[in-house]
C-alpha cells in the first residue's frame, strides 16, 4: 500500500512540471471561425522550432501553442499574414518557413537538384555518344558469313 | 584503370559529407538576431517583483543575458558552471526566467544558488519569443551599444565558454 502511494507521489510530481507549464500562457479556445481557418492555413506553413519536422499546426509542444496563440491574438489585432510571417522570421529566422524564400542564401536549396539533373543528362549525353562511336559497323568477312550460314541451316 | 577510381572517389566524397553532417547538431539553428539590436524589455525583478529591469539599464556595459527556468532539465546541467562564470568577473550575467512561476523559481534559487545578478521575469515568454528562444537554456551576449552579438541555445558548457563565449566577451570589451 505504501509503494502504491509512493508510486502515486511519483507520478503527480513527474506531472506537475507539465501542469505548471499550460497554466503560464494557455492557447485559448477557438471563438472566431474566421480566424481560425486562417490560422490553420498559415500554421501549416510554419515549422514548429522545438519539434522541427513537425508544422506549426500539427506540434503539441508548447512553444508551438505559444506561437499560436502570438499568430491569433496578431490576427485580432489586424496584422495581415505577410505581417505576421515578417514577426515570425525577424525573430526565428528562415528556418521556420517549411517554403523559405529565394534568396542567395536558398539558391543551393532551391536549384541544386535541377543543377544535378542537367548534370546527369550531360553525363548521360556523353556516355551514350561515346558508346554510339566506339560501335562501327564492320562488314562480315567471307569465312563469317560461310558459318553464320551453316548455324542457320543446322 | 583510373576510371574504375571514379566511383570510389565519388564515395568518399559523399563519407566525408555524411561525417560532417554527424557532427553538427541540428537543433542549433543560425539566430536572426545576431548583429541586431536587442529587443527591449522592462520586466519585473523575480527576487523583488516592485522593481523592475530593463535591457536599456545595460547600455555602456558588454552584459550576458541567460534564459532559464525551473522545468528545464538541461538548465540544471548548466547551472554549476554559471557561478564559475560569474566568479571570473569577466561579463555581468543576468537571467531571463521564462515561463516559469516565482515560487518555482526561488526555491530553484534557494535550492541550487543564485549565480546571477539579478533574474527578470518573463511569466508569459513575450520576451522569450522577441529573443526568437526556443530551447531553453539559451544565452546571449549584448554589447555596449546594445546589440546582440553572440547566441548560444543549450547549456554553456566550459569548452563552449572558453571557445565561443569569452572570446567574444573580451573582443567586445576592447572596443
Amino acid at each position: 500500500m505504501k509503494n502504491y502511494m509512493t508510486r502515486a507521489l511519483l507520478l503527480i510530481c513527474l506531472l506537475l512540471p507539465a501542469l505548471a507549464m499550460a497554466q503560464v500562457r494557455t492557447e485559448e479556445k477557438p471563438t472566431d471561425p474566421a480566424i481560425e481557418k486562417r490560422l490553420a492555413n498559415l500554421s501549416h506553413e510554419l515549422r514548429c522550432l522545438q519539434c522541427q519536422n513537425q508544422t506549426l499546426a500539427d506540434s503539441p509542444s508548447d512553444l508551438a501553442a505559444d506561437m499560436r496563440q502570438e499568430i491569433r491574438e496578431q490576427m485580432k489585432a489586424g496584422k495581415s499574414d505577410k505581417e505576421i510571417v515578417a514577426f515570425l522570421t525577424d525573430r526565428y529566422g528562415q528556418f521556420i518557413l517549411y517554403r523559405p524564400r529565394v534568396s542567395p542564401v536558398t539558391y543551393l536549396l532551391w536549384f541544386g537538384p535541377f543543377v544535378l539533373l542537367l548534370t546527369g543528362l550531360y553525363v548521360l549525353y556523353q556516355y551514350i555518344k561515346h558508346r554510339r562511336d566506339s560501335i562501327t559497323e564492320k562488314p562480315l568477312t567471307a569465312e563469317e558469313r560461310r558459318r553464320a550460314e551453316e548455324m542457320l541451316r543446322s | 584503370m583510373f576510371r574504375y577510381l571514379i566511383p570510389l572517389a565519388l564515395f568518399l566524397v559523399l563519407v566525408v559529407f555524411l561525417a560532417i553532417g554527424l557532427t553538427r547538431n541540428p537543433q542549433e539553428l543560425p539566430s536572426a538576431l545576431i548583429n541586431k539590436p536587442a529587443p527591449d524589455f522592462r520586466l519585473p525583478q523575480l527576487k523583488d517583483p516592485a522593481k523592475t529591469f530593463s535591457a536599456a539599464d545595460m547600455r555602456g556595459k558588454v552584459w550576458m543575458l541567460n534564459v532559464w527556468a525551473s522545468w528545464c532539465i538541461a538548465c540544471r546541467d548548466e547551472h554549476p558552471f554559471l557561478f564559475r562564470y560569474a566568479q571570473s568577473g569577466a561579463v555581468p550575467i543576468y537571467g531571463l526566467n521564462y515561463k516559469d512561476y516565482r515560487e518555482n523559481a526561488l526555491g530553484w534559487l534557494g535550492e541550487l544558488g543564485d549565480p546571477y545578478l539579478l533574474s527578470v521575469t518573463d511569466l508569459d515568454g513575450r520576451v522569450g519569443m522577441d529573443y526568437g528562444v526556443y530551447g531553453a537554456p539559451e544565452t546571449y551576449i549584448i554589447d555596449k551599444r546594445g546589440t546582440i552579438r553572440l547566441k548560444h541555445v543549450g547549456p554553456v558548457t566550459p569548452d563552449v565558454w572558453s571557445k565561443e563565449v569569452l572570446p567574444v566577451v573580451q573582443e567586445l570589451n576592447r572596443q
